[in-house]
């Protein structure tokens, strides 16, 4: 009886928070053309256009059309699976760029913007944006991918004892005000996943999907993720699974 | 029965069969798992290496998504009990205005935190509300606000909460709240703190 008294207002209150919540990402997204992240997708050409015409993204040499909507995939050359962070940087290593160097500080700083490999991997996304997630799944070392994403997705460890799943298997809650996207729900997957990389406002960057997965780790109070690890692939390949048939719409504009 | 109930009956005992199934099908070779494991984090120290070793608890709730079978819940519930430790001095109850603080304080224990510039807090208002004034709280657990009023601010709920606290599982197995006691995240001492916060009758959870 006492806490049916004491839910009804707090049922409003929070219909009144999530109301204004809403009209704050509306807001973010009313001009896509005041997204900054389309200046990194800029810088990204530049760099794919001097550096990476001989990288292969899964549709030939030099080709980025709707090569995003393809990865993660299987890539014989590196003999294993690969999103396409992994790929450019794998790519980049050929011309001589110093990968070591790289994966000592992989991803920003608050503010800084978003990194060469970063930057390449928001314009080749764009060049899928409207596009619909379609990553091939036929290959052995695909399906390995996503069962090991869904398998490390749901593992509980670290001090908090968290998964992925503590926070994202619940539909419609949130962390302080943040929302949180039932990524086990391909529903709900196909509506955020196609939003990365994006600009984050609260970060002033563009995130990319690796950097996502690292500030989750940060989070769950468990270790850095590695950049390109399988470990970061694989959870990629799980969300990309679940959101099959979702819309491409990076870069997007986040909180 | 039309069409659409009858698919609402199919969906519904398909939804309860979901659920009664519980343990996870296991579609990767555990190998493959610790493999990615081993390179998938930085793991510069053996202390951060442990992170990523499950134990028992951990174990279960992951074999079993979190939804254990009776005889399982028994046996992670006893373990959880039996690592509960109380405050030298007995006392359970603390200060509620440092249990507010730990309960806004986020800091401590991320990659980003060492060396420590600060103590760990409980984060308690990521998942819960608490208090009337702050608005900014989360809704992956119940809403605390009034918890010791409802509560009765009894000795028993008192030790109860602080339980609770200590070692989720005791009370919930598999509960997707962390051991903030038995994983050493808060001390007893700054458990009872949180404990006031909630039990005590001027905190600003029972206004």
């Amino acid at each position: 009886m006492c806490a049916a008294l004491v839910s009804a207002p707090l049922a409003l209150a929070q219909d009144a928070t999530e109301a204004a919540l809403e009209k704050y990402r509306r807001m973010l997204k009313d001009d896509p053309w005041s997204n900054p992240g389309l200046l990194d997708a800029d810088r990204g050409e530049e760099l794919w256009k001097t550096k990476l015409t001989a990288c292969d993204l899964g549709k030939g040499p030099g080709k980025v059309e709707g090569a995003f909507a393809e990865l993660p995939r299987f890539f014989a050359d590196a003999d294993r699976v690969m999103d396409a962070e992994t790929r450019i940087l794998w790519c980049l290593e050929k011309t001589g760029f110093n990968v070591a160097a790289f994966l000592r500080s992989p991803h920003p700083a608050g503010g800084q913007p978003v990194k060469e490999v970063g930057a390449i991997a928001t314009y080749v996304a764009s060049k899928s944006s409207g596009m619909k997630f379609a990553a091939p799944t036929a290959h052995p070392k695909e399906k390995e991918a996503v069962a090991l994403g869904d398998a490390l997705f749901n593992r509980r460890a670290g001090p908090f004892d968290f998964s992925c799943t503590t926070c994202h298997a619940s539909d419609g809650a949130r962390i302080r005000l943040q929302g949180l996207p039932l990524l086990i729900e391909p529903a709900a997957a196909r509506k955020v996943i196609g939003e990365w990389p994006g600009y984050r406002v609260s970060n002033a960057h563009v995130m990319t999907m690796q950097h996502r997965l690292l500030d989750c780790y940060w989070q769950m109070r468990q270790d850095r993720l590695v950049f390109g690890s399988d470990a970061s692939v694989a959870l990629t390949s799980y969300l990309v699974a679940n959101a099959k048939g979702g819309e491409i719409s990076a870069p997007s504009i986040k909180r | 029965m039309n069409r659409i109930s009858s698919y609402l009956v199919v969906a519904g005992v398909l939804v309860a069969a979901a659920c009664t199934l519980g343990e996870r099908k296991m579609t990767v070779a555990p190998e493959l798992i610790d493999a990615a494991l081993k390179g998938g984090w930085a793991a510069s120290t053996p202390e951060w290496l442990a992170r990523h070793t499950q134990d028992e608890t951990m174990r279960l709730c992951t074999q079993y998504n979190n939804e254990p079978p009776k005889a399982v819940a028994a046996t992670i519930e006893a373990s959880a009990r039996a690592s509960i430790k109380y405050p030298a001095d007995g006392k359970l109850i603390g200060d509620w205005r440092q249990g507010e603080r730990l309960a806004q304080s986020g800091y401590g224990m991320r990659f980003t935190d060492y060396p420590a510039r600060n103590p760990t807090g409980g984060n308690c208002y990521a998942c819960h509300q608490l208090s009337e004034a702050e608005v900014s709280y989360g809704t992956l657990g119940p809403s605390l606000l009034g918890y010791g009023k409802i509560k009765d601010f009894t000795a028993e709920a008192i030790k109860a909460t602080y339980e609770k606290i200590y070692n989720s599982h005791a009370v919930l197995p598999c509960s997707n709240m962390p051991r903030l006691g038995a994983n050493g995240v808060l001390t007893p001492e700054q458990i009872r703190d949180a404990v006031a916060l909630l039990m005590s009758r001027d905190s600003p959870v029972n206004k």
